[in-house]
């Protein structure tokens, strides 16, 4: 943690994108968790992968819940509206939010704790209804605001770091997600920028219920010897299912001998993948069930972008709403006037 | 000395629940409306689908007392579960109409009341199935109550014929049954009876409709565009009203998309995150509930206080503590609505009469959560948001439009207008808000529940955090200036007084016109808002004793008089009301005058010792 304040004024030479913007002005106050937080690195690539996109910074809407993880949309998009509302509630926010405009890009953000306890209950419920955003959870297995408890995703047997082990099975969230019907699953890691920034580019520009389990190591109290979340046990464990390719950049041989595929979603926006598992199917969810399950068994975390549906239908579809955000239609179309109160009047007698 | 006369009586239908029994009764309700008659009509449920007693009272009343009067002239008693408790509770003079297909016992037979017996269960043998039986055999015993109360058979008809428009082959066996029903009791007994019905003229414009659809109304109007709730009586026929509603007036005529989002959420927490979600990105929105959803909403009600969004819910009260008795009525979430929430919060409370009064607060709520950026609760009750009421007509002026409150627009960002998010510029203690996406690189702010300073920073810093509680404290001393003002009842410059909101309004009238046959004079103020205004405090001190009247136990209003007023508690008498059916004038009037003997008592025995 640091109490440096940002510089203000920025390198002339700075790259811009199309709207003239420079990295900085993507990026938000100055993080204040601990020094190699594996958050910090997704606020990066959340500011590296908006940069890229060109999205309007004020145009997003950053939402989280409680804990080290609800902390971070203030490191990130210092030009956008944030909202850090109660613990295990951003769901609904993000859910009301979205209804009352959605014109605005989402991005939610929440941790193990957040979501796979106190929360469970609402994220299961934000997938089904199919809410057009970005959930991301930043999943280190414990509690660290409140000294290092075993969160939900913790795994058996892992150890704590004062030296207790863990007895009960860990939730999946990116299979619970996937049982649920998002239509977009990733799993990453925070220490793999290469691979998280192209996959939060791509759950930004899905149009629908975007989920990334993105495993992100606490070093103060879960990246010791026994953890099954620390950096060193990930990198070793990881198995990379899948590699999303920059739509700009030319696919070469250089990329491998996996299997390439785009992928068109319904609103137009398309996705270069390039598959490296064999007999897999990132369109298919029994098929990404299958692939964590398989893996899992054989000690594996699987990453990458696990499932994508090209269909999926949000929750403005669902409901039926006018294009125009409803924070936007004028009073004078919501309010049906005194003739109309009238004929109902009558038809109370 | 039966109570019941010529257009003033109380019926009671003692039905099984799950019957169809509810359309017989509205018929029979709605019918002397269209005679022009004030009806009060209440139905009082299990909470049950099918098989546990039920009834349906109408109180038919030509000086327009439409409270629940208690006693009962007639009772329909087609319900052999609650058969004995239905022939006790008729006031003696009073009449039982029954089934006498089987003879009546006569150990339950009462001197003191008519038994009027018709073979209801013969008269609808024709029909095959056990269902078109039970549905016929109540329109029988409606048809035998015309003959017996002097309904008009035109009117009831005619009330078929409507509903019925579009499925005109039930119009015939309906009408059929109401026949056989009408002779029955033509040939049977000396109709009509000293209880009966003649037409009037005393309903003028009147409607007739609940509290909870007057509330979902009131949203529409005020521009709600995104509700969400959960299940729970007795406010979800409120959340349903509104789906209604928009469905109707809502649906954009062009595209055939929604003006509106309805979300039926997994439980009220989520319920009140998204109307705060929404309400923040500066939709108008709304949740209806009741008590318990009250408590499962608390935590974000104080995030809503605290980081200022304007939040607008609807307590549909009932009867408590815990699950209670979810289907009936009380004004016991007084105390838990007003400060819901851990750390000094205060919510503003608006207290609707009628469903008239439903409407206009419902719209009122808006205006003065947008004003006020904090959340406003409406509270009413399951007595006036299920019950159909006789009400005024719903008004509104077209050139009326939403009040938004502070919030700076592009414009105004643009123009350079200072903007921080808890900064009080003019004295009112409300700050500037905007919506988030409103201007590429001024107006953004953090969102947050955590201690914060008046620029919107966070903050642990004691001085910062408390200057910006203070400020919150004084936007309450601004809700105390906006909301409704209490309304005067009666003002005779009496020495006592009374004070009552909601739903005891009713049954208060009625009482004070009783008392004041009995030579007592009260002054009557109704509030209809909290926090309270000035007025309410001069009433009290300006009267030796004010009786308090609420519908629960633990005095809730006479508390928050006290702690908010710093009111003398000897001069407050608390009236109260909390077996769960609504409040009676009877009760009322014989609370005040015991009170009233009593002190009397006191100081006699005072002057003699």
């Amino acid at each position: 943690m640091t109490w440096i304040a940002k510089p203000a004024v920025h390198h002339p030479a700075l790259p811009k994108n199309t709207l003239g913007l420079t990295r900085r002005d993507y990026e938000g106050k100055i993080s204040t968790l601990c020094a190699g937080c594996g958050h910090d690195s997704i606020s990066a690539a959340i500011i590296e992968a908006c940069f890229e996109l060109e999205l309007p910074p004020h145009r997003i809407a950053k939402l989280s819940g409680i804990g080290c993880s609800a902390k971070t949309p203030t490191y990130f998009l210092g030009a956008a509206h944030g909202f850090n509302g109660v613990h295990g509630r951003m769901p609904s926010l993000a859910t009301g939010a979205n209804l009352a405009n959605r014109e605005l890009v989402y991005i939610g953000v929440s941790g193990d704790g957040d979501t796979a306890s106190i929360g469970l209950g609402q994220f299961v419920h934000a997938i089904r209804r199919g809410i057009n955003m970005l959930y991301m959870v930043e999943n280190n297995g414990t509690y660290g605001l409140t000294k290092g408890q075993f969160s939900a995703t913790a795994d058996e047997g892992s150890v704590s770091k004062g030296g207790e082990t863990n007895r009960y099975p860990p939730i999946d969230l990116a299979r619970l997600a996937l049982d649920m019907g998002a239509g977009f699953v990733a799993r990453s890691f925070s220490g793999d920028k290469e691979q998280l920034v192209p996959i939060i580019r791509a759950a930004l520009e899905y149009p629908g219920f975007a989920f990334i389990d993105c495993l992100s190591p606490c070093v103060t109290f879960n990246n010791h010897e026994g953890s099954t979340k620390s950096y060193a046990y990930i990198r070793e464990h990881e198995f990379q299912a899948t590699d999303l390719v920059p739509p700009r950049e030319e696919i070469t041989v250089s990329y491998g001998a996996g299997e390439r595929m785009a992928v068109t979603l319904h609103d137009g926006t398309q996705l270069q993948l390039r598959k490296l598992a064999e007999d897999y199917d990132p369109g298919d969810r029994k098929s990404a069930l299958d692939l964590i399950e398989s893996h899992r068994r054989r000690g594996e975390i699987v990453t990458g972008l696990l499932y994508l549906d090209s269909s999926h239908e949000d929750m403005h579809a669902r409901l039926n709403t006018v294009e125009q955000p409803l924070n936007a239609v004028s009073a004078e179309t919501l309010c049906p006037g005194a003739a109309e109160l009238e004929n109902i009047n009558a038809k109370l007698r | 000395m039966p109570t019941g006369k010529l257009n003033e009586f109380v019926i009671r239908c003692a039905n099984v629940n799950g019957t169809g029994s509810a359309s017989a009764n509205t018929l029979l309700a709605k019918a002397f409306y269209r005679m022009g008659l004030p009806i009060a009509a209440k139905n009082m449920f299990p909470s049950n689908i099918q098989g546990l007693p039920t009834w349906y009272e109408i109180r038919v009343s030509e000086a327009g007392h439409t409270g629940r009067r208690g006693s009962v002239d007639l009772v329909v008693a087609m319900n052999p579960q609650s058969f004995k408790d239905d022939i006790a509770s008729v006031e003696s003079g009073g009449y039982l109409l029954h089934d006498s297909t089987r003879p009546l016992d006569p150990a339950m037979r009462r001197d003191d009341i008519t038994f009027l017996g018709l073979p209801f269960i013969e008269m609808v043998q024709q029909h095959d199935d056990q269902r078109k039986r039970l549905l016929f055999k109540n329109i029988c015993y409606v048809g035998a109550l015309s003959a017996l109360l002097d309904i008009e058979f035109d009117v009831l008809t005619g009330l078929l014929d409507e509903r019925f428009k579009g499925k005109e082959k039930l119009i015939a066996p309906n009408v059929e049954a109401l026949e056989a029903g009408r002779e029955a009791a033509l040939a049977a007994f000396d109709c009509p009876l000293p209880i009966r019905a003649e037409r009037r003229d005393t309903v003028g414009d009147g409607i007739l409709v609940t509290g909870n659809e007057a509330c979902a109304l009131g949203c529409v109007y005020a521009g709600a565009t995104v509700a969400a709730w959960y299940p729970i009586t007795p406010s979800t026929s409120l959340a349903e009203a509104f789906g209604h509603f928009c469905t109707k007036l809502r649906v954009d005529p062009e595209s055939g998309r929604n003006n509106f989002a309805i979300v039926q959420a997994e439980d009220e927490l989520s319920a009140i995150g998204v109307v705060i979600g929404a309400s923040w990105n500066g939709a108008r929105s709304f949740t209806a509930t009741s008590g318990p959803g009250v408590s499962l909403m608390s935590e974000f009600l104080g995030l809503a206080y605290y980081a200022e969004i304007p939040t607008v819910l609807f307590d549909v009260q009932r009867a408590g503590p815990s699950t209670g008795m979810p289907t009936r009525t009380q004004q016991a979430d007084l105390l838990s609505a007003a400060y819901a929430s851990h750390g000094d919060t205060k919510h503003v409370l608006l207290f609707p009469a009628s469903p008239d009064e439903c409407f206009e607060l419902a719209v009122e709520a808006f205006d003065l959560a947008d004003r006020l950026q904090t959340p406003v609760i409406v509270m009413s009750d399951l007595d006036l948001g299920m019950n159909t009421w006789l009400s005024r007509p719903f008004k509104w002026d077209d050139t009326r439009r939403p009040d938004r409150g502070k919030v700076l627009d592009h414009d105004e960002l643009e123009a350079g207008k200072q903007f921080y998010r808890y900064l009080d510029v003019d004295g009112d203690a409300i700050p500037y808000r905007t919506y988030p996406g409103t201007h590429p690189s001024r107006g953004a702010y953090f969102t947050r529940g955590s201690g914060h300073d008046k620029y919107g920073a966070y903050t642990e810093d004691s001085a910062k955090y408390q200057e910006n509680l203070d400020r919150l404290r004084r936007k309450f001393d601004t809700a105390a200036q906006l909301v409704p003002k209490p309304v005067m009842e009666a003002e005779s410059g009496a020495e006592a007084g009374v004070l009552y909101f909601g739903t005891t309004t009713e049954p208060m009238r009625e009482a004070l016109e009783g008392l004041a046959k009995r030579g007592v004079k009260l002054d009557a103020m109704r509030l209809l808002a909290f926090p309270f205004s000035d007025e309410v405090y001069r009433f009290i001190e300006t009267h030796k004793t004010v009786f308090v009247v609420e519908q629960n136990r633990d005095a809730q209003l006479h508390t928050m008089l006290l702690t908010e007023g710093g009111m003398d508690p000897a001069q407050l008498v608390s009236l109260l009301h909390y077996g769960g059916l609504p409040v009676t004038a009877e009760f009322l009037i014989r609370s005040v005058l015991e009170h009233l003997a009593s002190a009397a008592d006191h100081s006699a025995a005072g002057a003699a010792s």
